[in-house]
């Protein structure tokens, strides 16, 4: 698979942009995973969907379409915070470590042929949607 | 990911971004922060069920908020992918012997996927769906050319489906997921349905029709 990955071509983003962001124990912290996940009740990914589905924090009904074959299930199947870590970051604002955890995340799925649809425009209204409920600070968790 | 990091970035949220396996895009792409971490595909925290490895990988990533440039950094421990070694994990007895050898397997495994999802998530699956699949792999098996053996999907849906249906049935069977890849090399090499899967790509192969008709029906790593 590692072999398989270095063949993939890399696009050029551009100059890193660069936040000052407010400080952690402050900030509210949103989840954006690429795993695929949806709520029970909201649609799956087609194929090479770049869409994203809001996860409500409250929800732990959450299921996986992601299409690719070449990462491993089982552990998500066994524990979703090896994935989507809310717990962890619900832990994380007890210790006073974080503010806040978001009241929702984001969902894309991975493996992507093509990132025009994603950097133009679903990337920039799930961007929308997170400064609209106030969030700071994302983890991006791939798969 | 990195894409989506430039991007969240770009529109107003900081972000830090979990890689795992690939260390070369984050080179390459330039995340704004990225943590490293040499842990198996779909595991970016490392360890199903062991909260205290998660909530070091995230404190790690958070640190890196802290840089006041942009910086990728590396977890200092590895999490293996187990790769080969299968899931040991019995397949429960056949209810019905007038099933075909593969539906049979995957309705003894029912009641296992159905109680699965104690704290971890679900596959869309309809377990109709993954017998009507199965019964489309056993008749190419058979020597049915692959368009004619009835299949509900494209033939690589099928098996993303059969596959999901019986790692869930596992994991829930086990209530364990055990090593990365642990669970998929278990329904590849101990299963009816993966050995069935198996000699129905070797058939399809053999038919000489090219690959993307019928798509990537086993991971990279099981397809051997």
């Amino acid at each position: 698979m590692l072999a398989y990955l270095q063949t993939v071509a890399v696009p050029d983003m551009g100059p890193t942009p660069f936040l000052t962001p407010r400080p952690l124990a402050d900030a509210q912290v949103a989840i954006v995973t690429t795993a695929g996940l949806q709520v029970s009740d909201q649609e799956g990914f087609d194929w090479f969907d770049s869409s994203f589905r809001v996860l409500p924090g409250d929800r732990r009904d959450l299921v996986m379409s992601h299409h690719s074959q070449n990462f491993d299930r089982a552990g998500a199947i066994a524990d979703l915070n090896v994935v989507y870590p809310v717990d962890r970051l619900a832990e994380l604002v007890t210790v006073g470590l974080i503010g806040s955890v978001a009241p929702t995340h984001i969902s894309f799925m991975g493996a992507q042929r093509e990132l025009t649809t994603l950097i133009h425009d679903s990337g920039r209204t799930a961007a929308a949607h997170l400064r609209e409920q106030g969030t700071d600070i994302a983890i991006l968790t791939p798969v | 990911m990195c894409a989506l990091a430039h991007v969240l970035e770009r529109e107003g949220i900081a972000t830090v971004t979990l890689v795992t396996r690939a260390r070369l895009f984050p080179e390459q792409m330039r995340p704004p922060r990225a943590l490293y971490c040499d842990f198996p595909l779909g595991r970016p925290l490392g360890k199903p069920r062991d909260a205290a490895f998660q909530r070091k990988v995230l404190e790690h990533a958070l640190a890196l908020l802290d840089s006041c440039e942009p910086v990728l950094a590396d977890f200092p421990e590895v999490v293996d992918d187990d790769g080969g070694a299968p899931l040991a994990c019995a397949v429960p007895p056949r209810v019905d012997a007038g099933l075909s050898p593969a539906v049979g397997e995957a309705r003894g495994l029912r009641a296992a996927f159905d109680r699965a999802s104690g704290g971890g998530i679900t596959s869309a699956i309809d377990p109709g769906f993954v017998e009507d699949s199965l019964a489309a792999f056993e008749r190419v098996q058979a020597g049915t050319p692959w368009r004619d053996a009835g299949f509900p999907e494209r033939p690589q849906r099928c098996t993303l489906a059969i596959r999901g249906y019986y790692e869930q049935a596992a994991v829930a069977l086990q209530q364990s997921s055990g090593g990365a890849r642990a669970a998929e090399a278990w329904f590849v090499d101990h299963t009816i349905a993966g050995g069935t899967i198996k000699s129905a790509l070797a058939a399809m192969r053999a038919s000489g029709e090219p690959g993307n008709e019928w798509g990537i029906l086993l991971s990279t790593l099981q397809d051997r």
